[in-house]
């Protein structure tokens, strides 16, 4: 360090008895007011803004919902219920909460797919994608601990898939599946310690999407085109132009979660977990929550107990080596013909992919899910690498100016 | 002109904006907020009904409602005329004896000091019960007479009286 | 792009509802009162549904999430729910001599259950559980749907099939045996009102009246909702505005 810069005066005699201690104001003013976003940002550059809000909302919520939880396997079910019923505006808080965490995975998943089409990933933004991967692994973890609580059969049932993938491990596998759950099988124990973790993770999600955000403000926003910064007049002011562009985007979400929320809430909910937990009785469908649903799929397309497990978890981790497996020096694929196709091609897969992970693993889905896995690791260890090697990508527009330039002739 | 016109109406666009936005936030928090308070179940659970035939002369009992405790006692003819007797001008909180119960015999109070929520000595027999002869809270130190009117120390009013009923000679209903 | 992953994802959310809807054996859908976005529940019908529950289904099926207060909901006075609850005796205590006794149950206390626990509850239907019936609507798909379909699907067996003992033939029901007998018939509860009592209206009734045990807060949400909806339409429409007036000069 440089020593302490000279501080910043602000007429407001209070913002400059706190900045000279502090300087969180002009830090502030820095990060979010007069921080430069490329001009040419569309509205996929909101799904990062409008995952954050979501994020306090649940936590929010969550806290809530807390005062009101009871985390005993006697008694879970009946307190969800209670808040359902009895306590004010608790079907509000839980329904915000259930279908939030729906939604949450929704704008996740854009903001991974922007940041994959456009190529956000690459130098020197590696580090940030990386940890946007611990987020969204975080987030998994957070949503199956809270699927866990209301202790309906799906809860159970979930609860003892889930944990059993661990019983694949060799030698440790079964002892650290009994550690996992404190007791034989799911039971009073594992619905204790799932509900502190389900508790603490999203704080800790919290820090490290504070960490992703200061990441992404040292080299500043990617952009359609792909291409750095190269003058004032490329970028706009986060406050206000940014700012109010997010904050459509906030009010066209809100409609849309609303109308979930308010008029089908049940819709992503599985009827089942309005059944009270029984672990004498499996229900005839176990299928994970949708979000989740095309690693479900790539594991159960293994015919191999640990080779499944192995896969499921790869596929997760590859993300990580994505930064690295792509050797293009061309971001965008608005720039690169042919990786284009094969990148939407590697979304619709990923969307297959979670609809035969919600049907029975057999016949046609069983191959389809097959395919879907062979393409999902395919087009990361073999196209992705390799594809330079026979694509020509497109000229690349000079400055972000030059591309408004372009549209006005 | 036409670009201060231009600017005023961005101004109102914006300041539209943040204060619906305001109310918005505030709509949203207020579902969180309300959730706070008692639930139905809670509410629901308002009366308790005891037997009193068993309470002696110059006795109390405790009992809960809504989690709280009520003092329930009987007391003696020198209560009573003690209770009657004292002036309004010497008590904090004013209030004649005979508002305070419905049969002179008896004396219903939540037994929480209207200080800092202690709960009063006094109950039992061997209790202190202060230097007016009703409840003494030991918490810091505050007097109630045998009306259950606060004397002396900290306390700001009366040991409240709470809603109760006759049912019968033998049955009180509270809440 | 973008409208590619908008339409990716409208096929995955509408193909997840359409999975969700195609594995139930396709349900003559009836038509409900509290469906849409404005729907309500009908009070006479809610009276006349727990009627039928008390009637008909109690004698077997719990509703242990209710309580009797929650009646006040569906149009009952106070008083009527007082003397409705005092009907059914619940253990209390221990009291004063540390001994359980009973008493009158009272608009605070939780609806009375026909069994002491789950295994007396087996123990009495030939070892079938007859479920709770307080969110029975939630824990089945288009379950308004299901259950009123269920409750009039009894029909005489095919001649191929054989009809296990002490289970009935039921269209609806997952391997067409029930174990429950046909509950409801034409004018088997007398509704005081004179409605029309044929087997097809106390069904309907019944399923109002489970419908709201499950949801209860179903109206109040729904109003909520298109208050808070048409909240974000107009901030929306207003940030459009000042956005579009403020981004005009930058391209």
């Amino acid at each position: 360090m440089s020593g302490p810069a000279e501080p910043k005066k602000y007429k407001n005699p209070v913002l400059n008895w706190i900045e000279f201690r502090l300087p969180i104001i002009s830090y502030f003013e820095r990060e979010y007011g007069d921080y430069p976003m490329p001009k040419n940002c569309n509205y996929f550059w909101s799904f990062g803004a409008l995952a954050t809000i979501i994020l306090v909302v649940m936590i929010v919520s969550g806290i809530f919902l807390a005062m009101n939880y009871t985390p005993h396997t006697d008694m879970a079910f009946a307190s969800v219920e209670r808040i359902m019923r009895d306590v004010n505006y608790g079907w509000l808080l839980r329904y915000i909460h259930s279908n939030g965490a729906a939604f949450f995975f929704i704008v996740i998943y854009i903001h991974i797919l922007r940041g994959m089409y456009y190529g956000s990933y690459k130098y020197p933004r590696e580090l940030n994608w990386i940890l946007g991967v611990f987020i969204y692994l975080l987030m998994m973890a957070t949503s199956f601990l809270g699927y866990t609580l209301p202790w309906g059969q799906m809860s159970y049932w979930g609860a003892t898939v889930i944990t059993n993938l661990f019983s694949a491990i060799p030698i440790i596998g079964e002892g650290l599946k009994t550690w996992l759950l404190g007791d034989y099988t799911v039971g009073n124990a594992t619905l204790n310690r799932f509900f502190a973790l389900h508790y603490v993770l999203p704080f800790v999600i919290f820090g490290v999407v504070a960490l992703h955000v200061a990441a992404v403000h040292v080299h500043g926003s990617n952009n359609p085109a792909g291409i750095d910064i190269k003058s004032k007049g490329d970028t706009v002011t986060f406050f206000p132009y940014m700012l109010f562009k997010d904050a459509l985007a906030v009010c066209a979400f809100g409609v849309l979660i609303s109308a979930v929320i308010f008029f089908g809430p049940n819709l992503m909910a599985e009827v089942d977990n309005y059944i009270p937990a029984d672990p004498l009785v499996t229900p005839a469908h176990i299928v994970p929550n949708w979000y989740l649903a095309p690693f479900y799929a790539i594991l159960r397309a293994v015919p191999d107990k640990l080779g499944g497990v192995l896969l499921m978890f790869g596929a997760i981790a590859i993300l990580f080596f994505l930064p690295w497996l792509d050797r293009s020096k061309v971001r965008s694929c608005n720039y690169r013909p042919m990786y284009k196709w094969f990148m939407m091609l590697f979304f619709v897969n990923f969307f297959i992919l979670g609809y035969v992970g919600l049907k029975p693993a057999e016949g046609l889905y069983l191959l389809i899910a097959r395919l879907g896995l062979i393409y999902y690791f395919g087009f990361f260890l073999i196209i992705t690498p390799f594809i330079n090697w026979i694509e020509k990508p497109k000229t690349l527009p000079a400055s972000i100016s030059d591309i408004y330039l372009g549209m006005n002739k | 002109m036409a670009e201060v016109k231009n600017n005023k109406r961005r101004s109102f666009l914006q300041l539209s904006t943040i204060s619906l936005g305001a109310i918005g936030t505030a709509g949203f928090i207020w579902p969180f907020l309300k959730s706070m308070n008692p639930a139905e179940d809670t509410l629901a659970l308002g009366s308790t009904e005891v037997n009193i035939a068993d309470i002696e002369e110059g006795q109390g009992i405790t009992v809960k409602w809504r989690g709280k405790p009520v003092f329930i006692r009987k007391r003696t003819q020198k209560e009573i005329s003690e209770a009657k007797a004292v002036k309004l001008e010497d008590l904090k909180d004013p209030a004649i004896d005979d508002d305070r119960v419905k049969k002179d015999e008896w004396l219903v109070l939540v037994g929480i000091c209207t200080h800092l929520g202690c709960v009063p000595l006094g109950q039992k027999i061997t209790d202190m019960k202060g230097e007016y002869n009703g409840w003494y809270c030991p918490c810091h130190g505050s007097h109630y007479d045998s009306s259950g009117r606060i004397r002396k120390g900290p306390a700001p009013t009366n040991l409240a009286v709470p809603p109760y009923s006759f049912i019968n000679d033998t049955t009180i209903k509270i809440g | 792009m973008k409208i590619f992953i908008l339409f990716s994802l409208l096929f995955f959310y509408t193909s997840n509802l359409f999975a969700a809807e195609s594995s139930t054996k396709s349900l003559p859908q009836h038509e409900w009162s509290f469906e849409g976005i404005t729907g309500t529940f009908d009070r006479g019908a809610l009276q006349r549904g727990y009627q039928v529950y008390s009637e008909v289904c109690s004698g077997c099926h719990s509703m242990k999430l209710l309580y009797y207060r929650d009646l006040i909901d569906i149009g009952f006075s106070e008083d009527q729910v007082k003397a409705i609850a005092s009907e059914f005796t619940v253990i209390d205590g221990p009291n004063d001599e540390g001994e359980m006794f009973e008493r009158d149950a009272r608009p605070a206390d939780r609806f009375v259950s026909p069994y002491l626990n789950d295994n007396e509850a087996r123990a009495n239907n030939n070892g079938a559980y007859p479920p709770d019936l307080s969110v029975i609507t939630k824990a089945k798909k288009d379950g308004a749907n299901y259950i009123y379909n269920l409750l009039l699907g009894y029909k005489d067996p095919p001649a191929d099939m054989e009809v296990g003992e002490g289970m009935y033939y039921n269209i609806y029901m997952e391997g067409n045996q029930i174990a429950m007998p046909q509950p409801i018939y034409d004018e088997s509860v007398d509704y005081a009102d004179g409605t029309n009592n044929s087997a097809e209206q106390i069904a309907e009734d019944l399923v109002v009246f489970l419908t709201w045990a499950a949801e209860p807060e179903l109206e109040v949400r729904k109003n909520l909702g298109i208050k808070v909806i048409l909240f974000f339409i107009v901030l929306g429409f207003i940030i459009f505005l000042a956005k579009n007036r403020l981004w005009r000069e930058v391209h």
